[in-house]
């Protein structure tokens, strides 16, 4: 289309533009329908991105680039690739619903909401679309302060406190961050992700090891904090517990993404090497934050801090399989992402719904709500089974793609984090059963009304969403995979020049089966199998064999 | 055979009754939803029919693919599903036994609300079962897998007001994720080892392979994890303590449920996947060895139980003990031919015990049941007797009845098959007398009348032992003095069934149902363990073994329930300590509950949030505020807390750079 150039400035200018007309209005109706017109723009525009996306190609699409601060070399750059995609209409349709969930529940002081609201639309659409990275910490830190500001103004009794170690915790990492940023423009003179990109994919950019490692962490952390990466994650319960239902939605469904999104974009292709070296203690931490957020969010008696710990584990998840190196668990983790955003996104509105109706988050104020809330206790259950990885809802895919990259890259990771399984049925299930089910004994939740039709179609959203992404993954996976299989390029190329030369005609292939023979045939079948000798296209090996062979039957 | 089947249409009518059901079902009536509910897997049961009269017996399985399910990097899953005569015989059994438990749940289920919902799961349910048995790869056969785990979830927590029926949902969903757990291991393994998860892709890689001997290979390893999974969903030591359990929900869920088809999801893929198994003379023993203890495992706490559920419920989990060991005797056939037979008998007696229940309003308990209905039930309910007692015939293996054949092709090939073991045949002979015998008894006491028979309560120094598991009669139906039988449409699916259950047997006259299923089994074990379950050549003793125990369970059983009433009891009283630890399912909830449960859960509170998260890091966090807001008051007198001015500082600090920034784009 002829403004596709101009596409990603117009998503975060309606926004912007939004908040201006904001001011134009009177009442706290009026505030929330001008909110959700320009809400609604922005994601109608954003629909634009995937249905225009070349999915043949690697690199940036939708780009713009403008001159900005010619004396810092400062561009205002923007572009999607498949990293990205997904993140941008994802973040405007959970604003739209972050509007339609505060319908009725913000009154007072609705203007400065619903402008808090869309800016921090725009700068997280910002993020994910920066491709100068100063343009990128900008973004970054506009969408901490509305954040901070909607938990500190709207949220509940220690909203202060939460809002600060928010605020605080995101700034320490941060401010690491701009140091990592302004050495790398001190090596290279420039903020441009695309050329500093190219400079290390070929080679010319010479970093030391160990400067490589510390410029690794000071994004790595920022990014760990966000995510939040076990022990980096006691802002986030707090968070979440104080946030109105608007700011978790999108605190969850969205900014804890900014975290994996960073390692993706500049940890990995920028420092490989250091990437691959601090993989292991990374993966270990993943790996314990998927079992040790779900343990304890089985025991909070709090239903918005066990969600939030879910939050923790799931999340667990996705840095494992962005560390584990493999295009199946990379692009288990870019889906997961979204995955997360729908399903938790999900389970806040259930719990603000609720919230509403009876003002408590304790769980043991709950019990029998199927009773009296019929519609709602059938969402509920969706929602939790999309959060639990039903296989044909949302979650399974992604997890599932996760623990099978993990799994081929080390048998132990993929097993570890699989065990997830088990720990997210218990505590979504146990949280299921002290909420819905059982006898409708609190005489405070008799009179519950059920749910009305905005909040039915904010929940059929978000559930037909999980449902079309369990069933239909491929039409997101596609747009994906190019992207994510670039950004593997940098960890597969030494183990392809492992091979004899010549002797494999295609390195992917080689590589394949290298990684499928090479762990189960060294640790389990010494005595039975033959071992894998120097790779030969007609080797004995049942691992050589489905090397040659085509995909699926 | 017409070149498409569309074996996707059996599954998807499954699903649309569903859809149907779960989002207009609120504002149907019970006669429209419960329609909608029938008529869909009816139409199901009538494709597979189709499939099956026009069943041409080709060599090779017929294959079907539709579109990507996931597509990432090397791996691709289509939507493919495969007909062979495995997957065929399993289909039938699932839409065909089915069909007539929602046909008799129009009855049973006419007094409670919630109607829509109840037909709508069933069909979700017979929508997931049926993609398991069709798929045509392993990721698609564990979408059916967990899937049913979550109908069944549903399904046993249908009464939810009840705390217990949600519990039980909870604990069976939670149980089968462990055994889900190392199934998806072993999945990852199979996958890691032939590139992709179609059973095309790796069954023939698997049958170049050659057989293991160790615990170390490849495919032996595989083969286990599998199993695990196979323990979890069907219910075998350890992991079957969510069956019984799961007898909270409405009982012709039970019947369809946890009895005909979703618990034998196991079987059907152990037998899916003999060639890896035949492969791994470790796994075979194994499994062998797990399905002979829980057998005889569960048949023993049936001898004792009260709840007339709870006997079908540890019998069920005995039942599908023998399926296993026909599979770990290499017998997959004989497993199969258990599974339908079983399938017959046990839905119906499921069926009719939920008869039963109707009959009593509402009355589980076998002892008060026969004290209630005065003069014996089977004067008020005869179709529910005679079919019952049908059903209990061929459970037990009395000769001409169908579970005679299977379970005796199942005990002779463990004895004499090439992966049999004569220890386990002896274990299992014991466990068909334990059959028997439970079976006639709860058959005796539930139907006939109670004559000089002591009254319903425990002697005294047992009292304490019956209060501390809860299992003391609920007393529901205290005043239910009418017992009756129940309304044509739930008798007439008890006749049906208990034709099947009779002449079931005769389904393999002359081996022919195991031919029908040869080729899907003997390419399988080509050149390995797997025998052809041939009439094997045992001894006369040894055949008539399986009388002897059938008959002297029937003998027992009329000994102590009608002709010595007083015995039983005595005999209790004789033996406190052993008739406590039966009675009380040797305390395995309770180990389960002390050892693990328990523990996770004070580790969870204790350690990791009050500890860790609490102490450690958000202490060490607060701890260097409070150091930095000591510090900072050291250097400067500042009235307010470090914290607030902090922030106040970044974001003026922030406004400052920002406006310096645009200042320098705009200039």
């Amino acid at each position: 289309m002829v403004f596709d150039h101009r596409l990603i400035s117009l998503i975060i200018a309606t926004p912007l533009l939004g908040g201006l007309a904001l001011l134009a209005t009177r009442t706290a109706s009026g505030a929330r329908r001008v909110a959700l017109v320009f809400t609604l723009i922005a994601f109608a525009l954003s629909l634009r991105l995937p249905f225009g996306f070349n999915s043949g190609a690697d690199g940036m699409q939708f780009v713009q680039r403008l001159s900005w601060i010619p004396s810092f070399h400062i561009h205002y750059y923007v572009g999607v690739d498949g990293l990205s995609l997904w993140l941008v209409p994802l973040t405007t349709l959970l604003t739209v619903i972050g509007v339609l969930v505060s319908w009725k529940s913000v009154g007072e002081r609705a203007r400065t909401f619903y402008l808090l609201l869309l800016l921090l639309d725009a700068g997280m659409v910002g993020v994910f679309v920066s491709l100068d990275m100063f343009l990128f910490y900008l973004f970054w830190e506009a969408s901490l302060v509305p954040m901070a500001l909607l938990i500190g103004i709207f949220g509940h009794e220690r909203r202060i406190y939460a809002a600060v170690k928010f605020f605080l915790y995101t700034m320490a990492g941060s401010v690491l961050m701009l140091a990592g940023i302004l050495w790398l423009y001190n090596l290279t003179g420039t903020f441009d992700w695309v050329r500093i990109q190219h400079l290390a994919a070929s080679g010319a950019l010479h970093i030391g090891s160990a400067t490589a490692i510390w410029l690794f962490l000071a994004f790595f952390i920022a990014f760990a904090i966000k995510v939040p990466l076990f022990p980096f994650h006691t802002w986030l319960p707090d968070a979440h517990v104080e946030a109105p239902t608007a700011g978790s939605v999108l605190l969850a469904g969205v900014l804890l993404k900014m975290g994996p999104y960073g390692m993706l974009r500049f940890c990995l292709p920028l420092f490989p090497g250091a990437a691959r070296a601090l993989a292991t203690p990374i993966l270990i931490l993943g790996l314990i934050g998927i079992i040790y957020g779900g343990l304890v969010a089985f025991v909070q008696p709090n239903m918005k801090k066990l969600v939030a710990y879910s939050s923790v584990s799931h999340m667990g998840f996705i840095i494992v399989g962005v560390f584990t190196f493999t295009s199946i668990g990379l692009q288990g983790s870019v889906y997961q992402m979204l995955n997360h955003g729908v399903s938790t996104a999900g389970l806040f509105i259930l719990v603000g719904m609720l919230y509403e109706r009876r003002h408590t988050f304790e769980l043991k104020e709950y019990g029998g709500i199927a009773t009296a809330m019929p519609v709602f206790a059938g969402f509920f259950v969706l929602l939790v089974m999309s959060s639990a990885g039903l296989p044909l809802l949302n979650g399974f895919v992604g997890e599932f793609l996760i623990s099978l990259g993990a799994f081929l890259s080390r048998h132990v990771i993929g097993i570890v984090a699989i065990s997830g399984v088990i720990v997210s049925a218990i505590y979504l299930l146990y949280w299921t059963k002290a909420t819905i089910w059982g006898e409708l004994q609190n005489p405070k939740n008799q009179g519950l009304k059920d749910i009305n039709a905005r909040e039915r179609l904010v929940l059929a959203t978000l559930g037909g969403l999980a449902l079309a992404m369990g069933l239909a993954s491929p039409l997101f996976l596609n747009k994906i995979a190019p992207s994510a299989n670039a950004e593997m390029r940098p960890f597969q190329a030494p183990a392809a020049f492992a091979l004899p030369s010549g002797a494999m005609p295609r390195p992917e292939i080689a590589l394949r089966q290298a990684r499928f023979a090479a762990p189960l045939m060294a640790h389990i079948s010494p005595p039975s199998l033959p071992k894998p000798g120097p790779l030969h296209p007609g080797s004995p090996s049942p691992a050589a064999r489905l090397a040659g062979a085509g995909g699926e039957q | 055979m017409p070149i498409a089947l569309h074996l996707w249409l059996i599954p998807a009518l499954c699903f649309l009754g569903f859809a149907l059901n779960i989002l207009f079902g609120r504002l149907w009536s019970k006669a429209v939803a419960g329609t909608v509910g029938i008529l869909f897997p009816a139409a199901a049961f009538l494709w597979a029919l189709r499939l099956a009269l026009a069943w041409g017996g080709f060599p090779s399985p017929y294959l079907e693919s539709h579109g990507a399910w996931i597509l990432a990097g090397p791996l691709r899953i289509p939507f493919s599903f495969q007909l062979d005569p495995l997957s065929l015989t399993m289909a039938l059994i699932v839409t065909g036994v089915g069909l007539l438990i929602h046909i008799y749940s129009l009855g049973y289920m006419a007094e409670e609300g919630g109607f829509y919902r109840y037909f709508a799961l069933l069909n979700l349910f017979m929508f997931f079962m049926l993609m398991l048995v069709l798929a045509a790869n392993y990721l698609l056969l564990f979408v059916g897998w967990e899937g049913v785990g979550f109908a069944s979830y549903m399904l046993i927590g249908f009464f939810f007001r009840r705390d217990s029926a949600a519990k039980a949902g909870m604990k069976a969903f939670v149980v089968n994720r462990i055994g889900d757990f190392g199934f998806l291991i072993g999945l990852f393994y199979l996958f890691q080892l032939f590139g992709g998860f179609g059973y095309a892709r790796i069954f023939p890689q698997v049958m170049r392979m050659p057989a293991e001997t160790g615990w170390h290979g490849p495919l032996t390893i595989i083969a286990l994890l599998l199993f695990v999974g196979a323990t979890g969903k069907s219910a075998q030591l350890p992991l079957y303590v969510w069956l019984p359990d799961a007898m909270e929900g409405p009982t012709p869920v039970s019947a369809l449920i946890h009895a005909a088809t979703m618990v034998t999801a196991g079987v059907y893929m152990v037998a899916r996947s003999a060639a890896i198994f035949d492969r791994s003379r470790a796994a075979l023993a194994v499994v062998l060895a797990v399905g002979a203890l829980t057998a005889i495992f569960a048949a023993s706490i049936g001898l004792l139980q009260k709840d007339i559920k709870r006997v079908l419920a540890y019998s069920t989990v005995s039942q599908l003990g023998y399926m296993f060991m026909a599979c770990g005797a290499a017998v997959y056939g004989a497993g199969i031919f258990h599974l339908m037979t079983h399938a017959f008998f046990k839905g119906l007696l499921f069926l009719g015990a939920g008869s039963v229940i109707h009959a009593m309003h509402g009355e589980q308990d076998m002892f008060r049941i026969r004290h209630l209905a005065t003069g014996g039930l089977k004067k008020y309910a005869p179709v529910t007797f005679w079919t019952f007692l049908i059903a209990t015939c061929a459970i037990s293996g009395i000769p001409g009845f169908s579970g005679y054949f299977s379970k005796d092709m199942i005990l002779e090939n463990v004895f004499s098959g090439a992966a049999g073991n004569r220890f386990w045949w002896a274990v299992g002979a014991i466990a068909a007398l334990m059959t028997s015998f439970y079976m006639f008894r709860a058959v005796f006491v539930t139907f006939f009348p109670e004559g000089d028979a002591p009254p319903p309560r425990l002697a005294p120094e047992l009292e304490g032992v019956a209060h501390a598991t809860g299992q003391e009669p609920a007393g529901v139906a205290a005043h239910a003095a009418h017992p009756h039988e129940s309304p044509w449409v739930m008798t007439i699916p008890l006749i049906l069934l208990a034709i099947l259950a009779a002449i079931g047997g005769y389904f393999n006259l002359d081996g022919r149902f195991m031919n029908f299923l040869a080729p899907v089994f003997i390419p399988a074990g080509a050149g390995t363990i797997a025998t052809a379950p041939e009439a094997a050549h045992a001894g006369l003793l040894v055949r008539s073994i399986p009388l002897i125990a059938a008959f002297g369970g029937l003998l027992l059983a009329w000994w102590m329930y009608r002709l010595r009433p007083r015995l039983a009891p005595r005999a209790a009283q004789a033996l406190p300590q052993l008739y406590a630890l039966i009675f009380n399912k040797y305390w395995v909830d309770e180990l389960y509950q002390a050892a693990i449960v328990g523990p996770l859960g004070w580790i969870s509170r204790r350690v990791l949030w009050r500890g860790v998260d609490q102490g450690l890091i958000d202490g060490g966090v607060n701890g260097i505020g409070h150091l930095a807001q000591a510090s900072g008051n050291l250097v400067r007198k500042q009235e307010s807390g470090l914290i607030r001015s902090y922030a106040s500082w970044i974001g003026a600090g922030a406004v400052v750079v920002l406006i310096y920034v645009v200042w320098l784009g705009v200039r």
